[in-house]
């Protein structure tokens, strides 16, 4: 599965044997392309994988890859790396006739592309062997093992955890323990309401940069059709008043496609980051989940565990022959309950490392969205002021000569 | 006129005006334009930035007193100071109208809930030295009375394009209650009143100063005769002084020809009724010839500028809705940042929590500002951008002062057709007289009929002379409204330009500092 090397050899190395440069790996996704037909219909992306890591095949690296194999992607991240902040993903589309839009595709483009280079750049994702085959495999491997993910090809031990999810919640009812048990460390506390009210204030920003976007473009329309009707008056009018008229009429509608234009930088570089940050924020909420669940595992595994010692030290003293087995069961339950409480403490302890990352990071893609939507607006501000002031001397010009004449 | 000290000028910018001034007719010698703030009248040489400069208020954040920008002046204060400079050589300089009192009616009505009507308070500012040396006029007047007042320009000024009064709502007694429809109204009435003082001619007339003037005595239906009244005596004494000119000379005409002409006179109406009914704006029915080529011309052009006009008011209209919109939601979005920058600093507790909740708050002001940007901008465009609405308003007057001639044109033809049938009746009866011999009925039919025909061409000549003078308004008007149209639209271009010019600029500022300070943002590549 060597992919033939069509791009030119790039001076940082190749080859294992030259003196290690700086490792990095860089993917694009691009050229989306519709498929299929109807109902089936999709699109499709090319995945460009970049790289000088030896793990990886090639220096450069392209497959065809499309949402679902995103998720599937997804997925298996967030199911192996609990306590991480899975990067998020755009979300499914909700309305069929948007689906194919030019914008939407472009956003989910857009999104994609920064989630997989998420992945890529986080320091425990990136050597995950599920990311190594989302980039690498072919087609057909890829088709199978997403639909093996999201068949009813479950593996045994997944069922067994649902089963034993089930019974406990069952017997929580049962035994009127309706309260899931919950940490009740401050500072999680501190955090978690941070997160639940972040969310809250992100999807009001987002909500309002959306109708930023909308007004940019109505605007648009609206200096458009102005633009048309002073031109009409223009004509009406004629000589040099109808001139200007017509100027104006002109420079009215060259501004509303200025307008359009900053309405899709906004859209792009502005409301989308936002909804990214909201995103993300609602990944952070699943890792919530996630220890929660760790928490009440280890929690009542550690009981169970007690209890299952307990039985053990009171058979032992009536020397039954019931012993050994009880022995072996509380040795796998015991083993178990340290799993379940190292499956904990790595959340725990990653969680940690990630909320401080997740900070940097967001600090960093708030600043960069402010700017652009500050050098656009600027931009555009002065588009519309060059594109007034050109018509003032035209407007001199005839009053002057309206007074002469 | 003598000269008066300016008596009571709270303005303060009316600065004293030299007696020689006047003395004269302020036609000759226009006084300084008491609207414009800082400029001169020519609307060439206007400063945006010494317009500007007075609703640029300070810049530090918070809901500054200026809101919309608008100035001490009631919201036409900020006239086209072209229209102002025209509106001041007539003798009236401000119009207020307000204080809208619920008083009762005397006599009862027959609808139910009605029983009581509203006077608004008419305050006149004078220009100094007309007024008989008061600086302000206060009356009391109810809608009735504009309504009488617009009725009777109409008569009088026909051919000129004769500003249009607001409408008459067909009210009950409860809507008259709502403070909506009195605000709206008394605003509308405001409007009117300035119109009327702005119009070269109607601003000097009789009527309009009786009703800007004269005391109201006793309820209305005294007041219309007694208004009546003194519109006779003054149109006689006009005619003594001879200052007829540029006036409809038929109303004093009317005054003076015989009343009886019976059942004749009541046929020709009926006739001229139907046949005015008929003609519209547009069709142009064979009976009614007009023969003045440049005049069609014009009145096709007209026709398309309404058009255009109609157009362009309601898109300007949208455009500005449009900019309101885009300042509000600016506004909410700086809000939420603003929210959003108080809710990280108080849950700050990583690092880079705290530099980012400062430069969402940067943000957060920057939007605000410009919002406020928006809104000041927009209330000005409004201003500027009303000048189409006027002259499309003003388009019904012309329409008006359009079909005034059609009617005094088709009173001349009815009135030829009538005198050579009249003619040829008179020619039968002689033929048969002369045949037959003359008995005294018929001898006395065809005495009749000379007094008839004799009267008949009286008529005819007033109404011609009718005719030519409406023909005369309507070509003034039609120069007046040319000239005026195109400085005002002038000056709108100008001011609605520059005051474009000006906000984006601000608004580019603003912006400009944000990408500034977070330029360091921008070096981050997507895989950091």
């Amino acid at each position: 599965m060597i992919s033939p090397e069509r791009s030119p050899p790039r001076s940082s190395s190749q080859s294992p044997r030259s003196p290690p440069a700086a490792p990095f790996l860089s993917i694009s996704v691009t050229d989306p392309v519709k498929l299929g037909n109807g109902v089936q219909a999709y699109i499709s992306y090319r995945v460009i994988t970049r790289t000088n890591l030896p793990e990886f095949q090639g220096p450069e690296k392209i497959v065809i890859r499309r949402y679902s194999d995103f998720v599937w992607l997804h997925d298996r991240l967030a199911e192996k790396h609990k306590g991480i902040f899975i990067p998020p993903l755009p979300e499914k589309s909700a309305v069929e006739k948007f689906r194919f839009s030019t914008e939407f595709i472009e956003m989910r483009r857009q999104a994609l592309d920064m989630f997989i280079n998420r992945i890529a750049s986080h320091p425990e994702l990136k050597q995950s062997e599920d990311l190594r085959t989302f980039l690498q495999e072919d087609e057909e491997t890829m088709d199978r093992a997403r639909s093996q993910e999201t068949g009813i090809f479950k593996k045994p031990a997944d069922l067994i955890q649902i089963f034993k999810d089930v019974q406990t919640k069952v017997s929580d009812v049962v035994l009127g323990k309706e309260k899931p048990v919950e940490e009740t460390d401050p500072e999680y506390e501190k955090l978690k309401h941070y997160i639940f009210g972040l969310e809250d204030h992100l999807a009001e920003t987002q909500k309002q940069a959306f109708r930023l976007v909308k007004r940019h473009r109505e605007l648009g329309q609206s200096l458009s059709d102005f633009g048309k009707a002073v031109k009409l008056l223009g004509a009406c009018e004629g000589d040099s008043l109808g001139k200007v008229f017509s100027e104006l009429g002109a420079k009215s509608e060259l501004l509303s496609i200025k307008l359009q234009k900053e309405a899709h930088n906004l859209l792009m570089n502005f409301e989308e980051p936002l909804k990214d940050y909201v995103r993300a924020v609602q990944s952070i909420k699943v890792t919530f989940a996630d220890r929660a669940n760790a928490f009440r595992q280890h929690c009542e595994l550690a009981e169970t565990t007690k209890l299952k010692e307990i039985n053990l030290d009171k058979l032992n003293l009536m020397r039954s022959d019931k012993v050994r087995e009880a022995e072996m069961e509380y040795r796998e339950l015991k083993a178990e309950s340290e799993q379940a409480t190292r499956r904990f403490e790595t959340i725990v302890r990653l969680m940690n490392q990630e909320i401080v990352r997740f900070q940097e990071q967001k600090t960093a893609d708030m600043g960069l969205a402010f700017h652009q939507f500050a050098k656009g607006q600027a931009k555009l501000a002065n588009d519309i002021a060059d594109s007034w002031r050109s018509i003032l001397p035209k407007i001199e010009a005839c009053s002057a000569s309206s007074q002469h004449g | 006129m003598e000269a008066l000290p300016v008596a009571g000028d709270r303005r303060g910018i009316l600065s004293a005006v030299p007696a020689a001034l006047n003395g004269g007719d302020p036609l000759l010698h226009p006084p300084p334009a008491p609207d414009s703030l800082v400029l001169p009248s020519s609307p060439g040489a206007l400063d945006p930035d010494a317009i500007f400069s007075l609703f640029d208020p300070s810049e530090n954040g918070g809901d500054d007193g200026h809101g919309g920008g608008d100035a001490p002046l009631s919201p036409r204060g900020i006239d086209a100071p072209s229209r102002s400079t025209r509106s001041s050589a007539s003798e009236y300089s401000r119009i207020t109208v307000s204080d809208p009192q619920k008083e009762q009616e005397t006599t009862s009505s027959l609808v139910p809930g009605s029983g009581f009507y509203v006077t608004y308070l008419i305050s006149t500012r004078f220009v100094s030295g007309s007024g008989g040396g008061l600086a302000e006029i206060r009356v009391r007047r109810r809608f009735k009375d504009v309504v009488a007042l617009a009725d009777r320009l109409s008569e009088t000024y026909r051919g000129y394009f004769v500003p249009q009064r607001p409408d008459k709502s067909v009210v009950e007694g409860q809507v008259m209650h709502r403070h909506e429809f009195v605000e709206q109204r008394r605003s509308a009435i405001e409007k009117y009143l300035n119109r009327l003082a702005a119009h070269p001619a109607i601003g000097k007339s009789d009527e309009l100063r009786v009703f800007l003037r004269m005391p109201v005595k006793s309820p209305s239906p005294s007041t219309e005769v007694a208004s009546r009244m003194s519109d006779g005596v003054e149109a006689l004494s006009k005619q003594v002084s001879g200052e007829t000119r540029g006036r409809n000379v038929a109303v004093a005409t009317q005054g003076l020809v015989q009343p009886a002409k019976g059942r004749r006179d009541f046929m020709r109406m009926f006739r001229e009724l139907t046949q005015s009914v008929t003609n519209d704006w547009g069709g142009v029915k064979p009976l009614v010839m007009e023969e003045d080529k440049e005049f069609l011309e014009k009145k096709g052009k007209l026709q398309d500028l309404e058009q255009q006009l109609t157009t362009a008011s309601k898109q300007a209209e949208a455009l500005v809705k449009a900019k309101q919109d885009i300042g509000d939601t600016m506004g909410e979005l700086g809000l939420t940042f603003v929210k959003l920058a108080k809710f990280e600093m108080e849950n700050a507790t990583y690092h880079s929590q705290r530099p980012r909740a400062a430069e969402i708050k940067h943000f957060a002001t920057a939007a605000l500002r410009t919002s406020r940007f928006y809104r000041e901008s927009n209330a000005q465009t409004v201003k500027h951008l009303d000048t189409l609405h006027e002259y499309l308003g003003l388009m019904l007057a012309v329409h008006s002062a359009f079909s005034d001639r059609s009617t005094a044109l088709l009173t001349v033809q009815t009135l030829t057709s009538d005198l050579s049938s009249l003619r040829a009746r008179e020619e039968k009866l002689e033929a048969s007289s002369m045949r037959f011999g003359g008995d005294k009925s018929k001898i006395h039919r065809i005495e009749e009929l000379k007094e008839t025909i004799r009267n008949t061409e009286d008529a005819k000549i007033c109404a011609i002379k009718d005719y030519e003078c409406i023909k005369e308004n309507n070509k003034n008007e039609l120069e007046r409204l040319d000239r005026e149209r195109h400085e005002d639209f002038l000056v709108m271009l100008k001011g609605f330009v520059s005051n474009q010019v000006i906000y984006a600029e601000k608004i580019a500022n603003v912006w400009a500092n944000v990408a500034e300070e977070t330029k360091g943002y921008r070096s981050q590549s997507k895989s950091s």
